[in-house]
């Protein structure tokens, strides 16, 4: 057996541990990345090898720190929207939402009802389209390279097209207004929205006849990196990395922001914790959100989509502090706001799913094979934007 | 049977691969530099100044005669990154209303920080800062052709119509909304003033009559 002195109290802490063997065999220390093809970004992992296992892993992050909650202190509730599109960039929408909702619950303003409906719209489509491309990062991880990544990413690039002529930006989209959305949805935009939705039932079954029974797959994803429940809940997951464990918690169900309580749609929950109750999950939530999609591009009323009272410009709301939260595609999105009656938030605080997911990495990898860490790492479904904001 | 799944993955991949032979629609690129897709209308990529065309003020040149910008300094104040420098005129001049106003002397946008976001545009209450298309921006010299200037910041407002035909009438139907409201306003100051100017003199007449 081999052990590990990381004694922060022993002479000489702050070096590298000291590994010491007795000669049966010897850990072989790995730092994995900050520029590794699978680590999404700027992210490392010192690893400890005993053989092929996993007998340590430190997550070390903080590469693309960008001062994002500061700068947020320092300049205006209306010019940190276009910062929170730099958050998750793969779903800019539901950061933009996340932010409006905790400004609108401090302000205590009302959206309208067409504007919520096309923020549920562009927040399902958004959740379809970072699941996809996760799932193809994921097997693209595995070693199939870009197959399912470009199937996936085909998609997604219909969705990003009807973003661009909606938003005037693909990624950055910078949509969400306090108390409502910047322009109107048109009727043109809606049926290219309708025509997307009815093609992809389509594509998830393509995409699950690529991938879902194929053998390599089921042999790498089941059974690795599993989370139990009590720990799932312990280290504050949320999302598809929650709901994989089998705990039942999606914020559209439990908070019903917005007008989800309208909705009717299921939660798909896990049973075994592994990577490919978290592929399934994923897949699953597709579907569901196709649902919603469906009720909520049937029912969107006629009428404005901002009220013209509210001005986004110079809003100093009172004194107090706010928590708005929504189910974003990585998990709970948060935003924690304390206002001084000033212009400026006097503080101003993110909690990022992928940050709070990620912690929980050493506990998946031990006693893995070092190829799995990579794969555990992928099903995580991070985006170094958020992690290190 | 073991590889049943792989199998029908490659069935599925087949299936696309011989289909992209069969299907136009499937061959989604172009040949980038000779071929072009048409931009979305309302695409942003980096600001420029609206000027109204035909306005003349003395020597001034079209562009600066016509500018819409008072240099009112919101988007200055509200740009996130902070990247727009103006610097108020001393003198005024008039703008399409009729009305004198400053004008931005120094009108620098520094591209390596803009980062697209429109808050300039949602801000200006003038009808000034728009939205380009352009997305071609790059340059090789880091030093002078970052920082754009007011004159190659300035654009016509036939080119705004061009690449934002909607948006672009929408505004000129509210600018014409507000030149008639504006002038009814003045004319009726006028006529208020004249009204006034007329019963002023009078009461002193009557006064000095009834004095008499």
């Amino acid at each position: 057996m081999t052990t590990l002195v990381n004694d922060r109290h022993a002479p000489g802490w702050n070096r590298p541990p000291i590994i010491e063997s007795d000669g049966e065999g010897e850990l072989l220390e790995v730092a994995m990345g900050p520029h590794h093809p699978s680590t999404h970004g700027v992210f490392r992992m010192d690893v400890a090898l005993d053989g092929e296992r996993v007998v340590r892993l430190k997550p070390v992050f903080g590469y693309l720190h960008r001062n994002h909650e500061k700068i947020g202190e320092g300049v205006s509730y209306l010019a940190s929207m276009p910062y929170t599109d730099r958050l998750d960039y793969f779903c800019s929408l539901t950061n933009n939402w996340a932010y409006a909702l905790a400004v609108e619950k401090l302000v205590g303003i009302q959206v309208p009802e067409r504007a919520e409906y096309i923020r549920v719209i562009l927040a399902e489509l958004t959740r379809i389209q970072n699941h996809a491309s996760a799932i193809g990062f994921l097997i693209q991880e595995m070693g199939a390279s870009g197959t399912p990544l470009m199937y996936a990413f085909k998609e997604r690039e219909k969705i990003m097209d009807l973003f661009e002529s909606l938003t005037g930006s693909r990624m950055m989209c910078n949509y969400m207004r306090f108390g409502g959305c910047r322009v109107d949805i048109s009727e043109v935009q809606l049926n290219m929205a309708r025509s997307i939705v009815a093609g992809l039932p389509n594509f998830i079954d393509e995409f699950e006849a690529l991938l879902s029974s194929n053998e390599i797959l089921l042999a790498r994803c089941q059974g690795v990196g599993i989370i139990k429940p009590e720990l799932a809940v312990n280290a504050g997951l949320s999302g598809p990395m929650l709901r994989c464990s089998g705990v039942n918690y999606d914020l559209r169900k439990v908070d019903s922001y917005g007008i989800y309580g309208r909705f009717k749609f299921r939660v798909p929950l896990g049973d075994h914790g592994d990577i490919y109750d978290r592929y399934m999950i994923r897949v699953l939530e597709m579907r569901e959100s196709i649902r919603i999609l469906e009720q909520a591009l049937h029912d969107i009323p006629a009428g404005p989509v901002a009220d013209p009272k509210v001005k986004s410009r110079g809003i100093r709301p009172k004194p107090g502090e706010v928590y708005g939260r929504i189910e974003a595609p990585k998990g709970e999105l948060g935003f924690y706001l304390i206002s001084d009656g000033s212009p400026n938030p006097y503080r101003y605080r993110v909690r990022p799913p992928s940050l709070i997911n990620l912690t929980i990495l050493e506990d998946m990898c031990l006693g893995q094979n070092v190829a799995d860490v990579v794969l555990i790492f992928g099903s995580v479904d991070i985006v170094l934007g958020e992690v290190d904001r | 049977m073991l590889g049943e799944g792989i199998l029908k993955g490659m069935a599925e991949t087949a299936r696309n691969f011989f289909g992209s032979y069969v299907s136009k629609e499937r061959l989604t690129t172009v040949q980038y530099p000779e071929e072009r897709e048409p931009v979305a209308e309302n695409a942003r990529v980096f600001p420029f100044l609206v000027y109204d065309e035909g306005m003349k003020d003395g020597e001034r040149p079209e562009w600066e005669a016509g500018l819409r910008c008072t240099s009112c300094q919101i988007c200055e104040k509200e740009c996130p990154p902070k990247c727009i420098f103006i610097e108020k005129s001393k003198d005024k001049k008039p703008d399409a209303f009729g009305k004198a106003q400053y004008y931005p002397v120094r009108f620098d946008i520094d591209i390596s920080v803009c980062m697209s976001c429109q808050i300039c545009v949602e801000v200006c209450p003038f009808d000034s800062i728009k939205m380009d298309t352009q997305f071609e921006l790059a340059t090789d010299d880091r030093f002078g052709n970052l920082m754009i200037d007011v004159q190659e910041l300035a654009k016509s407002d036939s080119y705004y119509h061009s690449i934002h035909p909607t948006e672009a009438s929408a505004i000129d139907q509210h600018r014409a909304e507000t030149k008639v409201m504006l002038a009814a306003k003045t004319k009726a100051a006028a006529e208020s003033a004249a009204a006034k100017a007329a019963a002023a003199p009078k009461p002193p007449e009557q006064q000095a009559g009834q004095g008499a």
